[in-house]
C-alpha cells in the first residue's frame, strides 16, 4: 500500500485537522475503526454538517481516488454498477457474421467480455488503479429506493459484484466506503448492520468557531464570534423548521465578509438572512425584533467575557 | 484480525457480552454478530481512553439516532461499577439488580432501561385488576382481551361490532399507484430492453434480433396516517384503529401516528400481525386517550420531527380528525399548509361530515379545510368502503372542495 493508513485515533484527528476538517473525538474514533476493520461507515445527520466533506478529506489526505455515487430515486444497476456497450456489441455481431469467423458459442462469450463492459462508480470502486483502494462515497442513500439498497448489500459485505453474463468481480483490496444519509427515510437495518454507524451532530460553539477560522482565515475574529453565537442561538429556537448547518454559517461568514461588515447589527441580519435560513416562514419569524433581541444578548455575552 | 481474543482474556469479552444483552433487553437490535463485531472493534481501538471505548461501542451497537439515549444511559450505568461481574451475576439471579444500582447512584434511569436491567418478572396475572385501568363495559365484553371495548361505537351491539371488525380486517385501500423510475421486463410494450434483446439475439447466433421490452414499474406511494384519539373522537377511534391495522398489514411503507394533546408514533405496534396484540400495545403506549385535542401543536410536532423522515418519496397523508381543536385553531392553518406542501396528497377524513348540513363553523375546521385535497366522511363501514373506491381512482379528478350538503 503506497499510502499507509493512520495507526492511532490521534493520528486520524491530526490528519483531519491538517485538511482543515475539525472533527470531535467520536468521529475520529469511528473513522479509525472503519479504516482498520475495513467496514463501511454510515454517517447520518442533518443537511450541511459536513458528512460528504469527510469522504473528500479522507481521499485527499490518504492520496486515494474519490469515487462518488450520488443517489436518486430509480437509480438502477445500469447507471450505478455497469452497463453493456450495446452499440459495440451489435457491430461485433455484424462483423462476425460478415467475416463468418466466429462460431455461435465463442461469439456469446466474446460479446459479454470485459471489452464491452462500461464500468459505473460501484464497479470502478472495486478496482485498484495503483495508489491503494479508492474512497467510495455513496451520497444521500435515503434518496434512492429500497431495491437499490438491497443491491448494495452484496457490495458492502463482500466487496464484490456479480454480473450474470460475466461472473463475479471481487475487490483485491476493499475500498473505503462512506455512506451518507439525511434521514428522509429510515435505511433498512440489514444495510446498517454491515456498517459502523455515526450520527454527525451540529458542532458546539467552540468547534464551530474553529471551523470558521480554519476555513475562512480572512474573516474578522469578532464577527465570526458573533456569527457563531447567533447561529447557535438559532439552533436552540424551537420554532424554526430547518436549522442552519455549518455550511450555512460558512456561507454567511463569506457573505458578510464580502459585504465588508465588521459587526452584526439587525439591519445587516435582515438583509442577509436568506443565506442562513432557507424557508420563508423561518425568515419571517427571525427577521426584525427577534434578530435584534438575539444580537443584543450576544453582545452582552461577549462584553462580559 | 489477530488472535487478540486470547490475549484480552475472557472476562472482558464476557463483559461486553453482558452489556450487549442488557442493550438487547432495552430494545436495541443487538444480535450475536454485533457482539463479535463489538469485541473486535474494542480490540482494534484499544481501551486506553474511556471516550474512545464509548464511541467504539456506540459505532457498533447504535444504528439509529433515537437509540442513543438508551445506549448512553446503559453505558454509564454498566461500565461505572468495578464490581460489575458480580452485579451481573446478581442480575441473573432473582434478586433485583436494579436496587443495587439505584443504591450506587441516585441518578435517574429511564424506565425502558431499568426494565431491561431488572430481572424479568413473572408473567402478569391476567386477573390482576390493577394492571388495567381502562374501564371494561361488561355488556360489550366478548373476552377479557378486549381491553378497549368501552371505546367502541356506542350504537352497535357486541355482535355487530365483531362483524364490523371482520369486515374491516379484509378492507384494502387502493390509493392509486405511482410510476417509479425503475423498469421491469415487459412482454409487449414499452422501451426496448437492449440487454435482453442482445441476449435473445445471441441465442440464434446473431442472425435475427428479436426485440425485448421493458416498462416502468408502478408502486404504491407511502401512506402516513394521522389519527385523532381525543375525547370527541372516542366513538370512532377503536374502529379506526382496526382500520389502520388492516392498512398497515396490507401494504408496505405505512406510518401511523395518533394524537390528542401530543403525538405518538404507533407504527411499530401496528405491524403486529394480531390485531388484539397490536391494539393492546398501542393502548399501553398512548397516554392521552380521550383527552383534549391540540391539533395545531401536534401537527407542528409532526412537521418538525417526522415529516422529513416519513413524507419522502411522494407520500399520501390521511388525516383522521373531527377538526375540533382545544386551541381554537391557533397556528393550525400554517402547519396544515406546511403539511400539505410536504406530501403528494392530503386526505381529510371527518366523521362529523355525516350529519346533514354540517358547516365548517369550528375554527379548527376552517383552518384545515383550505389545505386538504380531499374531504370525506368516515363514520361507518359503508363510508370506509366508499373511501376505498374513491381513492383508487386517479387523483386529478378529485381535487374538488366538497360541498357540505352531504
Amino acid at each position: 500500500m503506497s499510502n499507509s493508513l493512520p495507526q492511532t485515533i490521534d493520528a486520524i484527528q491530526d490528519m483531519l485537522k491538517k485538511a482543515n476538517y475539525v472533527a470531535d473525538r467520536s468521529l475520529a474514533t469511528v473513522l479509525y475503526l472503519s479504516l482498520k476493520m475495513q467496514r463501511p461507515l454510515f454517517l447520518e445527520g442533518e443537511a450541511g454538517v459536513g458528512k460528504t466533506e469527510i469522504a473528500k478529506v479522507l481521499a485527499e489526505q490518504l492520496g486515494r481516488p474519490l469515487i462518488r455515487l450520488q443517489c436518486y430515486e430509480g437509480l438502477d444497476i445500469s447507471s450505478a454498477v455497469y452497463e453493456w456497450n450495446y452499440a459495440r456489441q451489435m457491430i461485433e455481431i455484424r462483423l462476425a457474421e460478415a467475416t463468418e469467423t466466429a462460431n455461435r458459442d465463442s461469439l456469446g462469450s466474446d460479446i459479454f467480455s470485459e471489452r464491452f463492459l462500461i464500468k459505473r462508480p460501484l464497479l470502478k470502486a472495486l478496482e485498484n488503479s495503483g495508489g491503494g483502494a479508492p474512497v467510495l462515497l455513496i451520497d444521500e442513500l435515503d434518496r434512492t429506493d429500497e431495491p437499490f439498497e438491497a443491491y448494495l448489500l452484496e457490495i458492502l459485505s463482500d466487496f464484490q459484484v456479480t454480473i450474470p453474463e460475466f461472473g463475479t468481480i471481487r475487490a483485491e483490496e476493499p475500498p473505503i466506503v462512506i455512506i451518507t444519509s439525511n434521514r428522509t427515510r429510515e435505511i433498512h437495518d440489514a444495510l446498517k448492520r454491515r456498517c459502523l454507524y455515526h450520527w454527525v451532530d451540529y458542532p458546539d460553539a467552540a468547534r464551530e468557531k474553529e471551523i470558521i477560522s480554519l476555513k475562512l482565515p480572512g474573516a474578522d475574529a469578532r464577527l465570526s464570534e458573533q456569527i457563531v453565537l447567533f447561529v447557535q442561538a438559532l439552533r436552540k429556537d424551537p420554532n424554526l423548521f430547518k436549522l442552519p448547518g455549518i455550511a450555512e454559517s460558512l456561507d454567511w461568514t463569506t457573505a458578510l465578509t464580502e459585504l465588508d461588515v465588521i459587526s452584526l447589527d439587525p439591519d445587516v441580519i435582515n438583509d442577509t438572512l436568506g443565506v442562513l435560513l432557507k424557508y420563508q416562514d423561518d425568515i419571517v419569524k427571525i427577521q426584525g425584533s427577534e434578530a435584534a433581541e438575539i444580537i443584543t444578548q450576544i453582545n452582552r455575552e461577549i462584553g462580559t467575557r | 484480525m489477530t488472535d487478540a481474543p486470547a490475549k484480552s482474556g475472557g472476562t472482558f469479552s464476557e463483559n461486553i457480552l453482558h452489556f450487549a444483552r442488557a442493550l438487547r433487553r432495552a430494545g436495541l437490535p443487538v444480535g450475536p454478530g454485533r457482539i463479535i463485531e463489538a469485541i473486535r472493534a474494542v480490540e482494534t481501538a484499544g481501551i486506553q481512553r474511556r471516550d474512545d471505548f464509548y464511541w467504539t461501542l456506540h459505532a457498533v451497537f447504535v444504528n439509529r439516532r433515537d437509540q442513543r439515549d438508551i445506549f448512553d444511559q446503559a453505558f454509564h450505568v454498566f461500565w461505572r461499577n468495578p464490581e460489575l461481574l458480580k452485579k451481573m451475576m446478581e442480575m441473573m439471579l432473582p434478586t433485583s439488580f436494579l436496587e443495587t444500582v439505584k443504591d450506587d447512584n441516585q441518578k435517574q434511569i429511564s424506565r425502558r432501561l431499568s426494565e431491561a436491567l431488572a430481572p424479568s418478572e413473572a408473567p402478569n396475572n391476567p386477573e390482576d385488576p390493577t394492571s388495567e385501568e381502562i374501564e371494561i363495559n361488561a355488556t360489550l365484553t366478548a373476552s377479557d382481551n378486549e381491553l378497549l371495548q368501552s371505546k367502541d361505537f356506542e350504537s352497535m351491539s357486541a355482535v355487530e361490532m365483531a362483524e364490523a371488525k371482520k369486515a374491516i380486517a379484509t378492507m384494502r385501500l387502493p390509493i392509486m399507484d405511482v410510476k417509479t423510475r425503475r423498469q421491469h421486463a415487459d412482454l409487449r410494450a414499452g422501451n426496448i430492453d437492449m440487454r435482453r434483446t442482445l441476449r435473445a439475439s445471441l441465442r440464434s447466433g446473431g442472425a435475427t434480433i428479436p426485440l425485448r421490452f421493458k416498462s416502468r414499474v408502478t408502486r404504491r406511494p407511502p401512506l402516513v396516517i394521522l389519527c385523532d384519539i381525543s375525547g370527541s373522537m372516542t366513538q370512532y377511534s377503536r374502529m379506526l384503529l382496526h382500520f389502520m391495522h388492516a392498512l398497515t398489514n396490507d401494504r408496505d411503507r405505512v406510518h401511523t401516528f395518533v394524537f390528542g394533546t401530543r403525538l405518538t408514533n404507533i407504527t411499530r405496534y401496528m405491524r403486529y400481525r394480531d390485531v388484539d396484540a397490536a391494539l393492546e400495545a398501542v393502548s399501553e403506549q398512548v397516554e392521552d386517550w380521550s383527552g383534549g385535542t391540540r391539533i395545531g401543536a401536534t401537527i407542528k410536532e409532526f412537521n418538525k420531527y417526522w415529516s422529513r423522515r416519513v413524507l419522502g418519496q411522494g407520500a399520501v397523508t390521511l388525516l383522521i380528525s373531527d377538526g375540533l381543536d382545544r386551541d381554537a385553531g391557533e397556528g393550525l392553518g400554517v402547519e396544515m399548509e406546511r403539511l400539505h406542501k410536504s406530501c403528494r396528497q392530503l386526505i381529510w377524513l371527518n366523521p362529523l361530515l355525516r350529519y346533514q348540513g354540517f358547516e365548517p363553523r369550528s375554527k379548527g375546521v376552517k383552518a384545515i379545510l383550505p389545505h386538504v385535497d380531499q374531504f370525506r366522511t368516515i363514520h361507518n363501514l359503508n363510508s370506509l368502503k366508499d373511501l376505498s373506491a374513491i381513492l383508487s381512482s386517479p387523483m386529478e379528478v378529485h381535487i374538488d372542495r366538497r360541498s357540505f350538503a352531504a
